[in-house]
């Protein structure tokens, strides 16, 4: 018990953080002047309020958190952002529901961009704002942020890093205080979006609309001001840019942070996860963009590869813009799209799902057991860029697989139950769990969330949450021995 | 001259043994009195214990006057330090180290005279790898040594029955193969040196020592031989220093596997290498060579530490079908037992990479020197100096050039061109020139022929 009032301790601490980052749609409203000010103003007390409370009363329970107690730290997180995050979006909609508004900054901070909100054009801007700051700070990770700049959280801090950032290997240390690392990590993150909002802002945008959409290309979270998403701009050139930089936040950002801190582009060839996502996207572009041209849903070549290349890179990375509806497109296409939503992604990037690393650990160890088989004196460690990764990591990606295919099969199934049809099911918790967005069938990219049952919402609400804290760190709570003494 | 080595070790020993031999005087330094009273049983030389990279040590061991030092301990730091000692303290005119590491030899400014102070690094593990490379390059040579920064190569090779040139005299070589120069060096026929001459006919079971351009190996070998088939499939055994770097360097050319008895050994070795199978398993162990089909491998080589493991295993190999075997073996005695027999070729660790060693030791301006036949006969590469007044060599056609009886030129490199030892080639200053010894007392006589008169200074 004691443990956990000194979770609730530094849950206030972090809500009272967290409240900061409202002072961006305020000052867009201030801008703007749309009328949602004091909307803002009023979540931002309410959060700090909240968060001041927690944290006063609480005080006497100030303390080192332990590892099981990180874990409890990261979900609650997790889970009060969003609740709170939905204050202003109460405020300003009229007649939303809770749970509707919940799945909405669910879908923002875990980056999946999946949204249950029509009319975007016409929202005030400082909502639009705030849902895409959603999406770009849960995709660095919101306590690695706090990490970041809470020296206060101490040694804990390395446990709560570890909880929170994807991929099955995270001891790799870039500087050998865990708050330099995440400093240095943020600081990558924020140069490369300033980037990309400049870059947006050269192609055509306004500067609001760059902001945005970089903000959910860094974040791969892929919200967008415009019901068409990307669609409306109808621009190669934006698409490109955004191909370009959906790319980059695709890649594990140590390995950004290396090739800056050593001046090389060496440091992306020495990155095994690296090359096979650019090759196998790649791959798939042109396959994809040949198999549309051949079936004849585009007439020309380049116009399949346009909308191929955009609306592949969009759901392989987990970020979920479309500039078309690939709904509609042969099934083969969208399917494919999905299955690379599942494994693209690097460890330690912006994106979801099973990571890369994962997806080439249980390649090479299934090339093990053939050279096994054949040689059974083989010593064959796994190696994955030429360094060797040890068994217990290749058991634990083993399990995860298990875990990640387990809780596909049983949201699908309570999809299923409620009554939704298997694609537009099995579609939504594949894109929801990987945090890539629009699904197919009713959830495809030209309908949106917004059609489901409640409790077809918070299915999908769930699926974020234990895709993006990739399943062990929300299923450990769940555990007889987590809570044993 | 007197010099001081410190380690007694394999490779201390076999130097301090060949030195001895050549009137030096010689000092070993090294921890373990044991191994420095087997010594100094065998050797005249004065032994010392204790750190060889402590100071007074090296005092005590004379360093103060010592002409060269050879630090040649298991260990890299030990070397280096003793080097940085005897150059800042003792002014130590040529101090040469064996380093292992590859990180150090990578950078080489870890040897200036800014830091260790290193004259020349030797790495005993590194020229032997590369000279099974060699073996493994060129199947059918039992031995290829490289001579003028590779330009030429010295290869022995033993005459079958159905070759070209087998049955012929050698004046018919140049017939044969008017395109390449070549020159035969030395024959040795049931291991006694024949002075070839146009009239000499190849029998089989010959021992034929010749020397080419690099470029021309592989046609002259398939006058010797028929050729075979080139080689795909190499096994090794033993994963040590040496079994693991060979396996480094040929795992990009060939399909190597690599067996290791030691389980721990194997996983690291496993992490090293990229693309080498690595087997858990003992390499004497008939069942996994039958299983891993020794049969179909090329080149079977057995790299352990232990001599008699490694003939064993060897033999099995060969038994099992094995198309080459070689052999690791540090016993000279067992060396001159197996080789010609069941085992296609004895290396012997000591003779191989104490060439490289001898060429910093000798007189003259030697570049490099290759022991042959066990350490019986030799090969040096020797720089010609001087002029005409100065030099006995320079300036003279070759005839004229009082060699002893079985030293022989083979070649000579001047700048980049390779010309063959021809009886009417005159020798200019600068020009290296690749002697061929039979005999290793005759050594000392050919470098003095190489050495300028005083006159010269």
């Amino acid at each position: 018990m004691q443990r956990t009032l000194t979770v609730i301790h530094s849950l206030g601490l972090m809500l009272m953080v967290f409240s900061a980052a409202y002072l961006m749609p305020l000052a867009t409203s201030w801008i703007y002047d749309d009328g949602t000010q004091i909307d803002f103003l009023l979540a931002m007390v309410w959060t700090s309020a909240i968060g001041f409370l927690m944290w006063l009363l609480t005080r006497h329970y100030k303390g080192e958190l332990s590892v099981r107690h990180g874990y409890l730290l990261v979900v609650a997180m997790w889970t009060a952002m969003p609740a709170v995050a939905t204050l202003p979006l109460l405020l300003v909609i009229d007649g939303l529901s809770f749970t509707d508004a919940y799945f909405e900054t669910m879908s923002g901070i875990t980056t999946t961009g999946a949204t249950v909100l029509t009319g975007l054009d016409d929202l005030p801007q400082a909502i639009n704002i705030w849902r895409h700051e959603l999406n770009w700070l849960g995709g660095m990770g919101i306590i690695v942020l706090a990490v970041a700049v809470l020296p206060l959280l101490g040694v804990g801090g390395r446990q709560l890093f570890k909880a929170e950032t994807p991929g099955p290997m995270k001891d790799t240390a870039l500087t050998p205080r865990i708050t330099e690392t995440a400093r240095n990590l943020w600081l990558v993150y924020l140069g490369i979006t300033i980037a990309c909002i400049l870059s947006l802002k050269a192609v055509g945008m306004n500067w609001l609309d760059a902001i945005c959409h970089a903000f959910a290309a860094m974040g791969l979270g892929g919200f967008s001001t415009h019901d068409a998403s990307v669609g409306y701009f109808n621009s190669p050139a934006i698409e490109f840019v955004l191909i370009v930089f959906m790319l980059l936040a695709a890649m594990n950002f140590a390995t950004h942070f290396l090739a800056w801190r050593e001046k090389s582009l060496k440091q992306y060839l020495h990155d095994a996860e690296a090359v096979a996502t650019i090759a196998l996207i790649l791959a798939s572009c042109l396959g994809i963009a040949v198999f549309l041209w051949w079936q004849g849903t585009y007439p020309s070549f380049w116009t399949a590869l346009r909308h191929a290349s955009f609306n592949l890179v969009s759901i392989a990375t987990d970020c979920g813009f479309a500039s078309v509806d690939f709904n509609q497109w042969p099934t083969f296409a969208p399917m494919w799209m999905l299955l690379l939503s599942c494994i693209a992604a690097s460890s330690g990037s912006t994106g979801g799902g099973i990571k890369m690393i994962r997806t080439l650990i249980l390649f090479k160890q299934a090339g093990r057991e053939f050279l096994k088989l054949l040689h059974p004196a083989a010593v064959n460690p796994m190696k994955i860029g030429g360094s060797v990764v040890p068994n217990n990591i290749v058991f634990a990606v083993l399990g995860f697989i298990f875990l990640y295919f387990m809780t596909v099969a049983i949201l699908t199934f309570a999809l299923l139950i409620s009554g939704l049809d298997f694609i537009s099911a099995f579609s939504a918790v594949i894109a929801c769990i990987n945090n890539a967005g629009p699904g197919l069938g009713v959830v495809g990219p030209a309908n949106n969330y917004g059609v489901l049952t409640d409790f077809q919402i918070w299915v999908c609400t769930i699926a974020m949450l234990v895709g993006r804290l990739e399943i062990f760190t929300v299923l450990i709570l769940f555990t007889p021995q987590f809570w044993r003494r | 001259m007197k010099i001081l080595i410190l380690g007694a070790g394999q490779v201390g020993s076999t130097v301090a043994e060949s030195l001895v031999g050549e009137a030096n005087d010689i000092t070993v330094v090294d921890t373990d009195a044991e191994k420095l009273r087997q010594l100094q049983d065998r050797l005249d030389l004065r032994t010392l214990v204790g750190n060889a990279a402590h100071p007074s040590v090296l005092e005590q061991a004379g360093i103060v006057d010592a002409d060269m030092l050879l630090a040649v301990t298991q260990s890299d730091e030990v070397n280096l330090v003793a080097c940085k000692l005897a150059a800042s303290l003792y002014n130590t005119p040529t101090r040469i180290a064996r380093i292992r590491a590859s990180d150090y030899l990578a950078r080489r400014e870890v040897f200036s005279t800014d830091n260790f102070c290193v004259d020349f690094s030797i790495c005993p593990e590194q020229i032997l790898t590369e000279y099974i490379v060699k073996l493994i390059e060129f199947p059918e040579a039992l031995q290829v040594l490289e001579f003028a920064g590779g330009k030429v190569s010295l290869v022995a090779v033993s005459a079958f029955e159905g070759g070209p040139l087998v049955g012929k005299p050698l004046s018919s070589l140049r017939a044969h193969m008017p395109q390449v120069e070549t020159r035969v060096a030395a024959i040795f026929r049931q291991d006694r040196p024949l002075i070839p001459e146009g009239g000499t006919v190849i029998e089989v079971g010959d021992e034929i020592f010749f020397i080419a351009a690099t470029d021309n190996i592989r046609s002259v070998l398939k006058e010797m031989r028929r050729m075979d088939k080139p080689c795909k499939r190499v096994m090794i055994v033993g994963g040590g220093n040496i079994g693991c770097r060979l396996a480094k360097a040929l795992e990009r050319d060939y399909q190597v596997k690599l067996i290791e008895y030691n389980k721990k050994s194997c996983q690291r070795i496993a992490g090293e290498l990229a693309r080498t199978l690595v087997l858990n398993g003992d390499g004497t162990d008939e069942k996994l060579m039958q299983q891993e089909r020794v049969g179909d491998v090329d080149v079977f080589c057995a790299l352990t530490n232990d001599d008699e493991n490694n003939i064993m295993s060897a033999l099995l190999a060969k038994q099992g079908g094995a198309r080459k075997v070689i052999a690791l073996i540090n016993r000279s005695a067992y060396v001159e037992l197996v080789q010609g027999g069941k085992i296609d070729i004895a290396l012997s660790p000591a003779h191989v990479t104490i060439g490289s060693l001898l060429a910093y030791v000798r007189q003259g301006d030697v570049a490099a020197v290759h022991s042959l036949r066990r350490g019986a006969a030799e090969a040096l590469e020797l720089v010609a100096h001087g002029d005409r007044q100065s030099s006995r060599v320079v300036g003279r056609r070759i005839d004229e050039i009082d060699l002893p009886k079985g030293a022989t030129i083979g070649a000579i490199v001047r700048a980049d061109e390779v010309i063959m030892g021809h009886h009417d080639v005159v020798i200019e200053a600068e020009d290296h020139v690749i002697v061929f010894v039979v005999n290793k007392a005759m050594v000392h006589k050919v470098e003095k022929l190489f050495q300028v008169s005083i006159g010269f200074f």
